[in-house]
């Protein structure tokens, strides 16, 4: 029991201390692919720590949100990575404290102060970047809710721990119709959820055309640190959930053991790699989608999963 | 030796698979505003088709169906493509932006209730069929019939409808390739030949069509007069 606490809050630190590494080799790696050299794979930490020696401006104008959101939004991902499998492939300590679901709400809270924070400020781009990713979250939400449902039809629970072994338990499970659509529906999410390329350019500077970043423009100092720590983390925490939970539990440990524990971190991080090659490509090969195709977008996503709910609904 | 039960569930999983990507296909050539692109996810719907029927040749242990699927390779999924990439012009084949009569996430969702809608046209037939593989291929055949139908009447421009019309076919094969496995060789041959021929016809109508009329989109053909 103590061995399973100690392992939960080593996925929560694994969390917190890779997921600027992850951002990191994901700008490196898009860089590299476009024949840019790229800033070091070890930026965001200098980053983050050059952030938090800077000095806070907060708006005279602005209410308690603005100064908690940070906090908020650093920490929920944190909580998340207590709920999902992040190193092992049994239920730990906090494994059934709350489910999938639970998790999106999480999460979705995080962006609600978020979006709150950005048009607390009013600052003329604030309100405008959350009204759109209110826009793309709405059309987000049925899509994961979809998803929710297609997985606890699937596996007869939404618990991840239950749910990654019913991909694998026997093999040919992997090649199910519900979960390959499963996967294509969720790694389009991803997309969207994170802010990347079909969807919104997360590089781009430019703030009229922005839709996640103009939320944390107002944000400086140990409050901006915070802010982009936590997206990296949720950024990391949905690739556990769509690496771990949705694809195949490969990597994690099996064993008790403290070492199989931790030689699970780089099988983890080299997955997460392979898999952010996968998302950099689609991000180097597709053009910003105009504002309103995104519903055509998130529409194909959900398509795509209720396509995978009706053939496991009328198989069996 | 694998053990046979196990390389029985495979073979279904990967028909199963196979199936739920035809069906993906049938809803992106709905959803595509590239022609380009359009050839493209039907040359993969073709592929998909390809796959089942080897699958339940493999099953069946069926000549018949490796030759059906031999046959669908090389009609639909190369040539026909390159067909119509050749007789249709480049003006018609490069076109980015296709018109359509709804738009797109509303011609998605009624692709979802045609494809509902299959399943519960198949159903009394799935009860009678004795193979667990009709139960997986009717119903999905008879939605990519009905999902190309629609993107016929959807479709503003000719080589769209085309390619709706050459998937419904695909449709009408994938749950005969269940259906009736041991269909005439002949019959297949005379079935592909006559789709290569259709989009051989069609092709160089669209090109003529282009020529003449400068777009070809049916919307604008409402009248056969010369101005």
């Amino acid at each position: 029991m103590i061995a399973h606490l100690l392992y939960n809050v080593l996925q929560a630190l694994v969390v917190l201390l890779f997921a600027p590494l992850m951002a990191g080799i994901s700008s490196k790696l898009k860089e590299r692919l476009q024949s840019h050299r790229g800033p070091s794979v070890f930026q965001p930490y200098y980053d983050l720590w050059k952030l938090f020696h800077k000095d806070e401006i907060v708006s005279h104008e602005s209410t308690w949100i603005f100064r908690v959101t940070p906090y908020v939004v650093f920490v929920a991902p944190l909580f998340v990575a207590l709920l999902i499998p992040v190193l092992t492939d049994y239920p730990l300590f906090f494994a059934f404290m709350g489910d999938m679901l639970g998790g999106g709400f999480i999460l979705a809270l995080g962006g609600f102060f978020a979006t709150l924070a950005a048009i607390d400020t009013a600052n003329p781009y604030g309100p405008m970047g959350a009204s759109r990713t209110r826009m793309v979250g709405f059309l987000a939400e049925p899509v994961f809710m979809i998803v929710f449902f297609t997985v606890s039809v699937v596996a007869g629970s939404t618990i991840p721990y239950i749910v990654q072994q019913r991909w694998v338990h026997p093999p040919a499970n992997f090649f199910d119709p519900a979960h390959v659509l499963l996967m294509i529906a969720f790694f389009m999410l991803i997309l969207a959820e994170t802010g990347r390329l079909p969807v919104d350019n997360p590089s781009g500077h430019f703030e009229l055309a922005m839709i996640d970043e103009s939320k944390g423009l107002e944000y400086s100092g140990r409050g901006a640190a915070l802010m982009k720590w936590g997206g990296a983390m949720k950024f990391f925490v949905l690739l556990c959930i769509f690496l771990n939970v949705l694809v195949a539990p490969w990597g994690l440990a099996s064993s008790q053991s403290f070492t199989a524990v931790l030689a699970a971190i780089p099988l983890v991080l080299l997955k997460m790699v392979l898999c952010i090659l996968a998302l950099v490509g689609v991000e180097s090969s597709f053009a910003k989608l105009r504002l309103f195709r995104i519903t055509e977008f998130l529409g194909a996503a959900f398509v795509v999963c209720v396509a995978a709910l009706l053939i496991r609904l009328m198989e069996l | 030796m694998p053990d046979p039960h196990i390389s029985v569930t495979l073979v279904n999983e990967l028909n199963l698979l196979a199936a739920g990507l035809f069906l993906l296909a049938t809803f992106g050539l709905v959803a595509t505003r590239q022609v380009l692109d359009c050839v493209a996810l039907f040359a993969g719907q073709s592929v998909l088709l390809a796959a089942s029927a080897a699958l339940l040749g493999h099953e069946a242990a069926s000549d018949h169906l490796y030759a059906v699927a031999a046959i669908t390779i090389v009609a639909k999924a190369l040539l026909i493509p390159w067909l119509l990439r050749r007789t249709a012009s480049e003006a018609v084949v490069a076109r980015r932006e296709i018109s359509q009569v709804l738009n797109i996430p509303t011609s998605l969702l009624i692709a979802l209730g045609l494809t509902i809608l299959a399943y519960f046209l198949a159903a009394p037939l799935r009860a009678a069929a004795p193979s667990g593989q009709v139960g997986v291929n009717l119903p999905i055949g008879l939605a990519a019939l009905l999902i190309g139908a629609f993107t016929v009447t959807v479709r503003r421009e000719a080589l769209p409808q085309v390619l709706g019309l050459l998937s419904m076919e695909n449709g009408a094969f994938f749950a005969g390739v269940a259906i009736a496995p041991d269909l005439p060789l002949f019959a297949e041959l005379a079935a592909a030949f006559d789709v290569l021929v259709i989009a051989l016809v069609m092709g160089l109508l669209t090109r003529k069509l282009h020529e003449r009329a400068g777009s070809t989109s049916v919307a604008d053909l409402t009248d056969l007069r010369e101005e």
